[in-house]
């Protein structure tokens, strides 16, 4: 026995003899994971998290939450002697005359990019391959949480500094705020502690943004993976693989050295782009003053969409009874958002309901396989791409050359056509996808070889798929349409008629497929 | 429901497939030096690190091809960070996938509901327990618990009373009076109307009292953008022209819109457009939307001069400046 055996050994036993936990924790640590570069995706949201919560406890030692207007003598001189927030004041000292400084504020930033990206990355993959399913509901909508308040959780990091880009992003939010019917003014004025924009406002989204958000973040990231742990994840499907089992690597050692380096590697290319991208150079933008502004004034990615829909809404007003309603504020900044993320949130549900399926369901779909849904989530992002696009309207009209009123009206009529253009083409495809498996399965694959017959023709030899890959595009279901008939067994009308026409609709739709081979099928073609 | 259609036959979990590290020593311990090596490069990278903390001061720049000029520190730090990182991850995940075990295990999944006679004892015990406490019977404990459970969620609502005043009037009200002075921002220098050229533009704010300070409140609700044209190009009505002074016209800064600063004018064409949602504005018709999201036009300020020919407000402005908000009555 070696050394560090030794030591794991008296560790291990240390350990059980104050907590009996030994039966549990070597069930736990040779628990057995499945391994697909997709599955990467929620993990690096998890480290993206550590890595923000390192960098930023590091930011909070010199960053000053203050409106407080201090004058500024600090060693960038262009800005010498201008006034300024306090927090403006100490992110300029953090990023020039704090060693690393600059590194930790450019990594943070690059992180919460990241943390963005493969939150929305990994949502994707769980949507396109129906991992959302029964049993795992719950984890999708604390999923949805997640994103949401991310995104609130990155606004408001981006807003501390008190720059005039952010500063104008406080003043869009606060037009919002405002523009909600009957209680938008009170709550604004509550919000920021009287009008816009007070010195209260950045001291109170510290506090949201250090204390209040990452701690709901704590709880709902260790409830969303101990049920990864508890309901035991996905897998792909293959030969082996079935709804009774889970194939892969044991987490000791195995995942414990990949997660743990997957980890540093995260945490390494976050540090690169620190070192060498420069993100948000608040410098370059001044102290924020309402009567300023600076052209060109774009949010965080994440926010681009919904930036993106103010930007594309049309000008209508309500003025009736000495009163208003912003509809060019409420439709793209209340109305629309809240319709998506609801949709979004109760996804699983509508599905399981349209297609009547209560199974529990461990193996994910390929997506060609689920052409509705794959065409949904088609749709999805064709309407955040047009948006976000619309979000750079000013920047693709002068890096194009292009007239800004001519893209904006291609957003508005592009946000109407592309997103069911996209559900059709991607359905097509879909059914196009399987078509070719299907070719695949009873025809083999093409090897490019050709043959002359005797009697002189060509013939290209395909060489028939392993059982494996045959097995891995067929073992999926074929689901018949849903018979919801108007009338039940003694004559009497079904009640919610038109409910269950919808429903039989969208079920025959969903039932549509290309027959996948069988048996019979691949003996047939053998006779040949 | 489920698909009874006749399959093809699962072949089973394929064969594992030995690397060559796991019969070959001489390959285990290629691979080993190989993580071995990675991990010395992390090393190197803290090195490097901590050199470019102590020894690298923070106002040292230096040229790298493409990126130009660099900060030393700040780059020297983050490259030797990135290389401390980066190597660690990849020595570990090097590590597990040529020497640790790569047998794919196979685990038992369950379904997670219960069997039927512990479900049934479940429901039954969550009846009999929900009995015990009277809960169902006695009507006046549940309806006063609903009561005060639902009273309770007040108390933390109205504690977040205090966050802030009532809005009263004060988002109609600007700092702008009949005879208030313009002045140039931010020299705080009033301005006469020969300051000012055909086609300039200048921000002005109201003029302070003495020992008044301005705050970025007012700001946000005084900016002011003063245009001068050539008087025949308005095409306004006969009541807004008397608010312009010889071609000076002067309109709220602040977008009706979302409220940012409607700072883009456009000489040629006379447009005014707001950089945030590109609502734009033509000043000779009284700053009409004419794109974007924009409703209203920007609130116009009826301008004139004083007896020292200074130019002044003739009077408030007429409407609420600003993004719209309920009580907003036009």
């Amino acid at each position: 026995m070696s050394s560090g055996e030794k030591v794991a050994g008296s560790v291990a036993n240390y350990v059980d003899e104050r907590t009996g936990a030994a039966k549990w924790l070597k069930k736990n640590l040779t628990k057995v994971f499945p391994d697909h570069w997709s599955f990467m995706l929620g993990e690096i949201a998890l480290y993206s998290f550590i890595i923000l919560l390192l960098t930023g406890t590091f930011l909070t030692f010199w960053f000053d939450p203050s409106q407080r207007e201090v004058i500024y003598h600090g060693s960038y001189l262009p800005l010498n002697g201008i006034h300024m927030s306090a927090a403006y004041d100490s992110t300029l000292h953090i990023s020039f005359d704090v060693r690393g400084g600059l590194l930790m504020r450019q990594i943070h930033h690059w992180a919460a990019l990241l943390f963005m990206s493969s939150i929305v990355a990994h949502m994707l993959r769980v949507f396109f391959t129906g991992a959302f399913r029964k049993p795992r509901e719950f984890n999708w909508i604390i999923g949805i949480g997640l994103l949401t308040l991310g995104i609130v959780e990155g606004f408001l990091g981006y807003s501390l500094p008190d720059d005039l880009l952010s500063g104008t992003g406080i003043r869009i939010a606060e037009a919002i705020i405002q523009a909600i019917p009957i209680v938008g003014s009170y709550l604004s004025f509550f919000a920021f502690g009287g009008p816009f924009p007070g010195t209260s406002f950045i001291p109170r989204i510290f506090t949201v943004h250090v204390l209040l958000l990452p701690g709901i973040f704590l709880a709902l990231i260790t409830v969303h993976l101990m049920l990864v742990w508890y309901q035991k994840h996905t897998q792909y499907p293959g030969p082996g693989r079935t709804e009774k089992n889970v194939i892969g690597y044991p987490l000791m050692p195995v995942y414990m050295a990949k997660a743990g380096g997957f980890f540093f590697v995260v945490f390494g290319i976050t540090a690169f782009l620190g070192a060498v991208a420069s993100i948000n150079p608040i410098w370059l933008y001044g102290p924020y003053t309402p009567g300023q502004i600076s052209a060109g004034s774009q949010p965080d990615w994440y926010m681009g969409w919904l930036d993106g829909l103010v930007r594309m809404a049309p000008p209508i007003e309500t003025h009736a009874f000495h009163h208003t309603i912003s509809w060019n504020i409420l439709i793209p900044g209340v109305i629309v958002p809240g319709i998506f993320f609801t949709f979004l949130a109760l996804y699983p549900f509508i599905e399981s309901w349209m297609s009547n399926d209560k199974r529990e369901h461990h193996l994910l779909d390929r997506p060609r396989n689920a052409p509705n849904r794959t065409a949904l989530g088609a749709f999805g992002i064709t309407f955040m791409l047009v948006t976000l696009a619309n979000g750079g309207n000013d920047l693709i009209a002068t890096h194009f050359s292009l007239s800004i009123n001519q893209i904006t009206w291609m957003s508005r009529i592009g946000i109407l056509v592309l997103p069911p253009l996209a559900f059709f083409v991607t359905k097509r495809l879909c059914l196009s996808l399987q078509r070719a498996d299907r070719e695949l399965v009873l025809h083999g694959k093409e090897t490019g070889r050709l043959v002359l017959l005797p009697h002189g023709e060509f013939v290209e030899v395909h060489e028939p798929l392993t059982d494996a890959e045959a097995w891995t595009l067929t073992q999926h279901e074929q689901l018949p349409a849903l018979e919801l008939p108007e009338v039940d067994a003694h004559g009497v009308r079904r009640p919610g008629g038109l409910r269950n026409r919808f429903r039989t609709k969208v079920s025959r739709s969903n039932a549509e497929a290309i027959a996948k081979p069988k048996p019979d099928d691949l003996k047939e073609i053998e006779h040949h | 429901m489920s698909d009874k259609a006749p399959r093809l036959s699962d072949p089973g979990l394929p064969e594992h497939v030995h690397r060559k590290a796991d019969s070959d020593p001489a390959a285990a311990k290629k691979a080993e030096r190989q993580v071995a090596i990675l991990f010395t490069l992390s090393a190197l990278g803290t090195i490097l690190f901590i050199y470019s903390y102590i020894w690298v001061h923070t106002d040292r720049f230096i040229f790298i091809p493409i990126m130009g000029d660099q900060n030393a520190s700040q780059l020297g730090m983050g490259i030797g960070l990135t290389f401390s990182l980066l190597f660690i991850g990849m020595g570990a995940i090097h590590w597990a996938k040529t020497l640790m075990p790569d047998n794919e295990v196979v685990a038992e999944r369950h379904e997670f509901r219960s069997e039927e006679a512990d479900r049934q004892d479940f429901v039954a015990t969550v009846k009999e327990q929900g009995a015990a406490s009277g809960l169902g019977r006695r009507s006046l404990i549940k309806r006063s618990l609903g009561l005060s459970l639902g009273l309770i969620g007040l108390s933390p609502l109205l504690l977040l009373r205090d966050l802030g005043p009532l809005p009263k009037k004060s988002l109609e009200q600007t700092s702008w009076k009949t005879g208030t002075r313009l002045v140039i921002d931010p020299s705080g220098r009033p301005i006469k109307p020969s300051d000012l050229e055909v086609g300039a533009v200048a921000q002005v704010l109201p003029e302070l009292a003495p020992g008044q300070e301005r705050t970025l409140e007012n700001v946000g609700k005084d900016a002011v953008l003063l245009i001068r044209l050539r008087p025949e190009e308005f095409e306004l009505s006969p009541e807004r022209l008397s608010w312009t002074y010889q071609g000076i016209i002067a309109f709220s800064k602040i977008c009706t819109h979302m409220g940012c600063a409607v700072a883009l004018y456009e000489q040629q064409t006379k447009h005014l457009l707001c950089p945030c949602h590109q609502s734009t504005f033509d000043v000779p018709r009284a700053a009409k939307v004419i794109f974007g999201p924009a409703a209203r036009p920007l609130p116009q300020l009826a301008i004139t001069v004083d007896s020292e020919g200074y130019l002044v407000a003739q009077k408030p402005f007429t409407e609420a400046v600003g993004p719209s908000f309920w009580e907003r009555s036009s």
